[in-house]
């Protein structure tokens, strides 16, 4: 095992105006094993991932990805990053393989390398057939696993995934849960992901943080924190004792988190 | 589902390329996406074409008839011709702001901005990306003007010349749109902009008629619109227009600089 955590995040704060979206926060991710970010709506899941990916600098407290720090590091941090966010994200104007391609270059990835790898993601996630086709033909689950294989393409070392699921069917989120599950066996890379769904987090998680209002409310393995709530507790009672609302009722939650995802399920159509 | 870790992070950081480098792997990254998106889908060609051939055809057929516009030797049409390729070209550049605003709704701006790549060259990438789009935009042009009889260079290096000015004014101009997105962050609001900005930047310009017969204020205008110097520059290189080439590449080279620099600092606005 590599010494340094995989993530570790110390005294995280972070406001947008005077909203305070994460609030003092600290959390360790160890580097293999996956690690999935729940709260409800505006909980800081979210601004705590794109702090973490270089996008927004920290304002207060340290981030480190493999010891490296996000705010003197950023370059670096980001070759062992691959980030797939809330949105469906691809460039319907180029065929799947191009899209691939395209990030496979702003990763540097050598041009002897590049075609081999831009198939061997292809093929990982399932789309080597439908490959060169126009990207805006695919389906809201291809489109995810073509994101995924598109985050793939510099082969991270930590793979991070904003509601990977959010807005699919029941049988494309299998698919994607399947695909994330293979890529961690094949590669062995650490993943942190940010979920709404306590069933995702329960398959896919080794360990889940809750986040409420920007705070850590509650950390462990998903047994211990369903155990520790009594026998026969779900991780959805979890989710409904830290955080006080049901999955139903989340009012508290921000316009721009709707917004995103309401703009997801429309490109889904 | 824990298992051993990838191979330690350190193989992945010594493969960094030198900055400029990366700088023109990311234009070239660029231009190739903007190939191959204009490869799949043609239709933008064609009806992007319309225009700048109705401006030759019917204003510039009707101007040269009426000579009202004094251009000395040169027929009114071959003076026009290079004028409308760098107006087709503005009108491409300006609105290119639109599509890092789509990008950003969609989300792939925030996949773009944590690549390894610095924020001035995907906006140069971007604007260079403009800029092959306007190529295609100028070739059209310039075969619609030989159809019409103007008399125009064939000297290959003359017409690449040609292209490396449109380049560098859609640079520009699709980074002064790309501004404009990173101020308005809508993409209605760009658009309004866009079409109030496109006409007097294209008016105060030498493109329809010469800069001295324009009243001095519209003068004063015209010498600060880098559209003057692109279309100066393919007067010269098109049709054989005196002009002075080091102040016509200068002032486009340090415009597509500064539009560059400008559009970076405000991507970060973008990506909130």
């Amino acid at each position: 095992m590599s010494a340094e955590p995989a993530v570790s995040v110390a005294g995280l704060s972070h406001r947008f105006g005077d909203q305070l979206a994460v609030d003092g926060l600290d959390l360790t991710v160890s580097p293999g094993e996956c690690f999935g970010l729940l709260g409800p709506n505006g909980a800081g899941k979210t601004t705590t991932l794109r702090v973490l990916n270089t996008l927004y600098p920290p304002q207060s407290g340290t981030v480190r990805v493999f010891g490296l720090d996000v705010r003197t590091d950023a370059m670096r941090v980001r070759r062992m990053l691959g980030y797939v966010p809330q949105q469906l994200s691809i460039e319907g104007a180029l065929t799947g393989r191009e899209n691939v391609s395209w990030f496979a270059r702003l990763f540097d990835v050598p041009r002897r390398e590049r075609a081999a790898r831009v198939a061997e993601v292809l093929q990982i996630v399932d789309l080597t057939d439908a490959a060169d086709r126009l990207a805006s033909t695919y389906s809201g689950g291809m489109v995810r696993r073509l994101e995924l294989a598109q985050a793939l393409v510099n082969r991270p070392a930590l793979l991070v995934l904003d509601e990977p699921t959010v807005g699919l069917d029941p049988v494309a989120r299998d698919s994607v849960w399947a695909r994330v599950q293979e890529m961690q066996e094949r590669y062995g890379m650490t993943v942190l992901l940010t979920t709404h769904y306590m069933e995702e987090a329960d398959i896919l998680c080794d360990r889940v943080a809750l986040l409420h209002l920007g705070r850590l409310r509650a950390v462990g393995t998903p047994e211990e924190l369903k155990a520790a709530l009594g026998p026969g507790a779900s991780l959805e009672d979890v989710f409904r004792h830290h955080t006080g609302e049901s999955l139903e009722g989340q009012a508290k939650g921000g316009l721009r988190d709707v917004r995103g995802t309401r703009r997801t399920a429309q490109r889904l159509g | 589902m824990s298992v051993a870790p990838a191979a330690p992070p350190s193989a992945w950081v010594d493969s960094r390329p030198r900055a400029a480098l990366r700088l023109f792997s990311r234009i070239g990254t660029f231009c190739l996406v903007e190939l191959q998106k204009l490869r799949h889908d043609r239709t933008e060609l064609i009806t992007r074409a319309i225009q700048p051939v109705l401006w030759l055809v019917i204003f510039g057929q009707t101007f040269s008839r009426i000579r009202a516009i004094p251009t000395g030797d040169v027929p009114y049409l071959d003076y026009l011709a290079p004028g409308i390729i760098a107006q087709s070209a503005l009108f491409v550049a300006i609105f290119y702001g639109i599509q890092i605003i789509w990008e950003r709704d969609a989300g792939i701006l925030t996949k773009l901005l944590v690549t390894p790549s610095p924020r001035s060259a995907l906006v140069a990438g971007k604007a260079f990306a403009a800029g092959v789009r306007t190529i295609s935009q100028a070739i059209v042009v310039l075969i619609v003007a030989a159809l019409l009889g103007v008399s125009l260079t064939w000297n290959p290096l003359k017409l690449l010349a040609m292209l490396a000015v449109v380049v560098l004014g859609a640079a520009f101009f699709s980074c002064l749109s790309m501004t404009i997105a990173g101020l308005v962050l809508r993409r209605d609001r760009l658009m309004g902009i866009g079409q109030a900005i496109t006409m007097p930047l294209f008016f105060a310009s030498n493109a329809l008629y010469p800069v001295d017969i324009m009243p001095g204020w519209l003068r004063a205008l015209s010498h600060a619109n880098p559209l003057t110097y692109e279309v100066s520059a393919l007067r010269g290189l098109l049709i054989g227009q005196p002009t002075n080439y080091l102040l016509d590449f200068t002032v486009l080279i340090a415009a597509a600089i500064a539009g560059i620099c400008a559009a970076s600092a405000l991507l970060g606005r973008l990506a909130r």
